[in-house]
């Protein structure tokens, strides 16, 4: 990852001296020294960023994952599909320690996420970007602000080094332009962007997407698509798509988890799960409305219903 | 056919029973996470002292948009006030003890409670509603996603903004009803101007009345802030939860400022003697 200030392009994680004349510098001011936002130090050994192993998870009496193992890979985008209520949000709150297993592991960057203190919880979210199904901006804050929120909260940077970034990122997303409206004037579609360019502004080791094609029009949908895409590859991410949208999810992943029942069902490239043996999965994927999961809802003799006395 | 009658009968008593203990355990699990939710709130308040922006903002949304309200309860409780207490006065030929009772009546008790009733229902109602929103909007946990304590960030602020607002509240509410009081006593009905002010100047005592209404309000406005701000961050993420999280938190926090008043008279009255 690298770091652009004044022109010269800079490690992150690093103190800087203002390279341009103190003068004319318009971003820092004159011979300030600029700390750039963190980045992650994850060990780059491992292709595997987060392990996921033996995960049980219950909800009452409701086991929601059962010994579930999973691998995502460094730079690369993993989706995690399922019907709707199979625990793939709460596999996200897992991954960040939003929620507790009730047993197993998850190891995000070599580290048990779950074992971390709060401070040492709080400097890795920094490094992981979440995107919310309904974009979870600030109401009350702009565009801009919604943008500029994390480099307020965790660096020192200048009024006008966070103007040019979330300019930056607002650009990146194509909603420069959308800089000074509130959330309520956004669509669906516009608010995830926003909260897209919020995720990344810390330059995050990775990035996850709740539901990001939920209820999106074709346009915005295509929007995410490509948006999701590049920043994957320019931004050297780790992606994780949950979603149960299996056309535009297949179209970007790299690797799918089709999961159900507190269990992995089938998982591969999308072209191989094209090819997959399991009737559950095919059903899914094709959306067959009969098979493995039935049309009708458990019931008695159809019958003997309609003639009981 | 008596033996199963009796049996359903007692069924039902043991029904009712378990159902009361049910809602015993419910009621004392939500105390016990009101309680500790107080906790970290209390924790979280040094962080917020390093940004008094924060804390400003949130006396404004609080404090400062509670204050219209205020003003016209008081008029209309002065009003009242003199009104009432003239028609008690004059059979005993003391009217002119009518700053006495006025400003006694609003500085010890009503300036502190109804101050208070009307910050739970408009303060107290807008602070659990919003946080309730931002909880049904995720916001909280994109706060947290982005490295954010929203006990430092969104709450401190809040409870700090009650505690300090609430007391100058109440001291805009009694001044308003001393001069309502006034408007009636003096004004339309004829009491002597100096006797009102004088009156009231040797009877108010600023330890033993100024300062029971300051430390009332005081805590009234911490059990307030403290209700509405629990109901809205325990509210559930729905439309209808956040609706009934509204209704909870001001029913509860004037249930709450009425039994502390008591217990708090009771408690200033035995210090004072």
């Amino acid at each position: 990852m690298q770091f652009l200030l004044c022109g010269r392009v800079y490690p992150a994680l690093h103190s800087v001296q203002c390279p341009v004349q103190a003068e004319s510098c318009r971003l820092t001011g004159p011979g300030q020294t600029v700390k750039l936002p963190a980045r992650m130090q994850d060990s780059p050994g491992s292709d595997i960023l987060i392990r996921v192993r033996g995960l049980t998870f219950r909800r009452g009496e409701r086991v929601i994952f059962d010994n579930v193992d999973l691998d995502f890979q460094r730079g690369r985008i993993t989706a995690i599909m399922g019907p709707s209520g199979t625990g793939k949000t709460t596999l996200l709150k897992l991954i960040t320690a939003q929620l507790t297993p009730d047993a197993g592991s998850v190891e995000v960057a070599s580290r048990n996420i779950h074992a971390l203190s709060t401070p040492e919880l709080f400097e890795m979210r920094k490094r992981m970007g979440m995107l919310f199904q309904s974009g979870a901006l600030l109401t009350d804050l702009t565009v801009f602000e919604n943008v500029a929120y994390p480099l307020r909260e965790h660096t020192q940077l200048p009024e006008r080094m966070i103007r040019y970034l979330v300019l930056a990122k607002l650009q990146a997303v194509g909603l420069r332009g959308a800089a000074g409206l509130l959330p309520a004037q956004l669509s669906g579609g516009m608010a995830r962007r926003v909260a897209l360019a919020r995720a990344i502004a810390l330059d995050p080791m990775m990035i996850m997407y709740d539901e990001p094609f939920t209820g999106q029009d074709p346009i915005s949908m295509g929007v995410l698509i490509k948006l999701i895409h590049t920043m994957n590859d320019n931004l050297g991410l780790t992606s994780i798509i949950v979603s149960h949208d299996v056309v535009e999810t297949s179209s970007i992943a790299d690797h799918i988890y089709v999961i159900s029942d507190g269990r992995v069902m089938d998982q591969g490239s999308p072209a191989e799960l094209e090819r997959t043996a399991s009737e559950w999965a095919r059903q899914f994927l094709k959306g067959l409305p009969d098979g493995p999961v039935h049309f009708h809802y458990p019931a008695g003799d159809y019958a003997e219903d309609l003639f009981e006395n | 056919m008596k033996t199963e009658a009796t049996a359903v009968s007692a069924n039902g008593r043991l029904d009712a029973i378990a159902n009361a203990g049910r809602r015993a355990f419910v009621f004392l699990e939500r105390t016990g996470r009101a309680g500790l939710f107080l906790l970290r709130v209390l924790q979280s308040i040094p962080a917020v002292l390093a940004r008094p922006g924060l804390i400003v903002q949130q006396v404004f949304s609080v404090g400062v948009l509670t204050i219209v309200i205020v003003l016209v309860a008081g008029a209309f409780v002065g009003l009242v006030l003199g009104l009432q207490g003239y028609n008690v006065l004059v059979r005993f030929n003391s009217e002119a003890s009518l700053g006495t009772f006025v400003g006694l009546t609003l500085v010890r008790e009503l300036g502190p409670v109804v101050t208070a009733l009307l910050f739970a229902g408009r303060a107290g109602s807008a602070l659990t509603a919003e946080l309730g929103l931002m909880k049904a909007t995720e916001q909280f946990a994109g706060l947290e996603m982005m490295a954010v304590d929203p006990y430092k960030r969104v709450l401190a602020p809040r409870m700090l903004a009650g505690f300090i607002s609430m007391p100058l509240l109440a001291a805009i509410f009694s001044a308003v009803g001393v001069l309502a009081g006034y408007f009636i006593g003096v004004g339309l009905l004829g009491v002597d101007a100096g006797a009102y002010w004088a009156q009231m100047q040797s009877a108010v005592d600023f330890d033993e009345d100024l300062m029971t209404g300051f430390w009332k309000s005081l805590a009234f406005g911490f059990a307030a802030t403290w209700v509405a701000l629990f109901e809205g961050y325990d509210a559930e993420p729905t439309a209808e939860g956040v609706g009934r999280a509204t209704t909870r938190s001001v029913v509860s926090a004037s249930l709450l400022v009425l039994g502390l008043n008591f217990v708090l008279t009771a408690f200033l009255l035995e210090t004072d003697t």
